[in-house]
């Protein structure tokens, strides 16, 4: 059963959230994962790790320097689980 | 010629089993409470371990730290970050140059919650689940580089193991940085968070836990006849450490001075202790000897005292060797009765129990001695705290490790 994007960025919002602190409706699609929510690269691979677990998912290396935004990665999670 | 710098103690912090925070757990000690209790979990039952109880926190970490840095501190960081915390602030948050700070905060057996968690994860569910996260983690030195983190020490992050003498051999190197003139301000500790099955199994299964299963509180008796192991504990103690000049300029409060570090190695078994107790002399005649203090001088000493049947009266026979009719008028304590053992943290919190003692004037209690082992040949603080008197007083910390690892620890009074 796929999830739907709202329920990607609800997901993401909240693993995000655990990660740093931030509230999780600070988690907008339209956030930079590195110039809004100040995630560094460890960080990034652990929001990419739990994601993967969480979504049934696979975010190959090479695909998590394209995930700019907190939108990107919710597209690109949801066309992955198809 | 410029002079060695002296050593101050400016600052206290600690969790620890009798309580959150260093004046919770300094007046359960004075009180002579045990912070021993039987697990609620189904370990013993689950894995055949023979030890059902041990010397939990009393304040867990999630009641005290946000989400984040739980996730991102193993639990031996975690106790160290919380120690620093209160250290810092007792200390009146003194303003140091970051590149004369330094921090210096051992665990004896290292992030093992993270590694043991990290391997199930990865049996479990393979290699792209182990989380980023885990190296710096497990890393024995990730305590003090997280200590160096919240304060931005930038003098040196340093992790000195030493099994069970690792809190107390990284406050020597501490004052070792003042002395050498490398920092003005140190912060220095041990920690350990190992209540876990498997190293509470490995324990036991070197036959040095107590199994007195059917009353914790009374399982920690060092010098009692009726001893039969340690009990094992876990939390962290954190001192402040400071140039006596540097504290004096800000006037801050001083505790006590750390006078004296004696190190030694036995050479001689992996886990025995030597035992004509020759290391453990040369240890606590070297922290004399650097301190300056005089054997007649000495009224205090928290032992190291284990509650195991051997090791006690090694030591018990090393001070009287050292001291000889001086050992006569020390107030001997073993607070490890209270506390358990916390392992790379328990040379950390004995020396805060040494700076309070000599602050106060009263040495804490050793509890659950009901029937001295005779050899004992010193004459041992039982269940209420004894005064100290008046005037300059000096007291001696041991803290000694698998390995043959020998600290001596002097302080006096300020």
């Amino acid at each position: 059963m796929a999830h739907s994007e709202q329920e990607i960025l609800a997901g993401l919002a909240e693993i995000v959230a655990e990660e740093t602190g931030l509230p999780t409706d600070s988690v907008l699609p339209e956030k930079s994962f590195t110039d809004d929510l100040d995630i560094d690269s460890l960080s990034m691979m652990t929001i990419v790790t739990l994601a993967e677990e969480k979504f049934g998912v696979t975010i190959p290396d090479d695909e998590v320097k394209n995930l700019t935004t907190v939108g990107d990665a919710v597209s690109f999670i949801s066309a992955a689980q198809s | 010629m410029s002079t060695v710098p002296e050593v101050v103690v400016t600052g206290l912090g600690a969790t620890t089993p009798l309580g959150g925070d260093v004046p919770s757990t300094w007046a359960a000690a004075l009180a002579g409470r045990s912070g021993a209790r039987t697990l609620e979990n189904d370990w013993a039952d689950t894995y055949g371990i023979p030890v059902r109880f041990a010397a939990t926190v009393r304040v867990t970490p999630d009641a005290v730290l946000p989400r984040p840095e739980l996730k991102r501190m193993d639990p031996s960081a975690q106790y160290a970050v919380i120690a620093t915390r209160e250290a810092w602030a007792d200390a009146g948050r003194p303003e140091v140059d970051p590149e004369r700070l330094g921090a210096v905060v051992s665990s004896g057996i290292g992030g093992i919650w993270t590694t043991l968690d990290a391997w199930d994860t990865l049996r479990e569910k393979g290699a792209r689940r182990v989380l980023p996260m885990t190296v710096p983690m497990l890393m024995p030195n990730s305590p003090t580089a997280f200590v160096s983190l919240e304060l931005g020490a930038r003098a040196g992050a340093h992790a000195l193991v030493s099994a069970c003498a690792s809190g107390a051999e990284a406050i020597g190197y501490a004052a070792d940085m003042i002395r050498s003139g490398r920092a003005d301000v140190v912060v220095a500790g041990g920690t350990e968070a190992v209540i876990h099955p498997m190293p509470i199994a490995a324990f036991a299964a070197s036959r040095t836990l107590s199994l007195r299963n059917d009353d914790p509180a009374g399982a920690s008796r060092p010098y009692d006849t009726a001893r039969d192991g340690f009990v094992i504990g876990e939390g962290a103690g954190v001192v402040v450490l400071e140039s006596a000049e540097h504290a004096a300029a800000r006037g801050a409060r001083v505790y006590a001075r750390l006078a004296g570090v004696g190190l030694s190695a036995d050479g001689y078994h992996i886990t025995s202790p030597e035992p004509s107790g020759d290391g453990q002399i040369r240890a606590m005649r070297a922290a004399l000897e650097q301190s300056g203090v005089a054997a007649r001088d000495v009224v205090h000493v928290n032992a190291h005292a284990t509650s195991t049947v051997v090791g006690d009266l090694i030591e018990a026979r090393s001070i009287r060797g050292v001291l000889g009719d001086d050992a006569d008028h020390v107030a001997l304590s073993a607070t490890k009765s209270m506390t358990g053992h916390l392992l790379g943290g328990a040379g950390a919190l004995e020396t805060i129990f040494t700076a309070l003692a000599l602050h106060e004037r009263q040495a804490p209690p050793t509890i659950n001695v009901t029937d001295p082992d005779p050899e004992l040949v010193l004459d041992l603080v039982r269940d209420t705290p004894r005064a100290l008197g008046e005037g300059p007083l000096a007291a001696i910390n041991n803290s000694f490790g698998f390995g043959g690892h020998n600290v001596a620890l002097v302080l006096t009074t300020a």
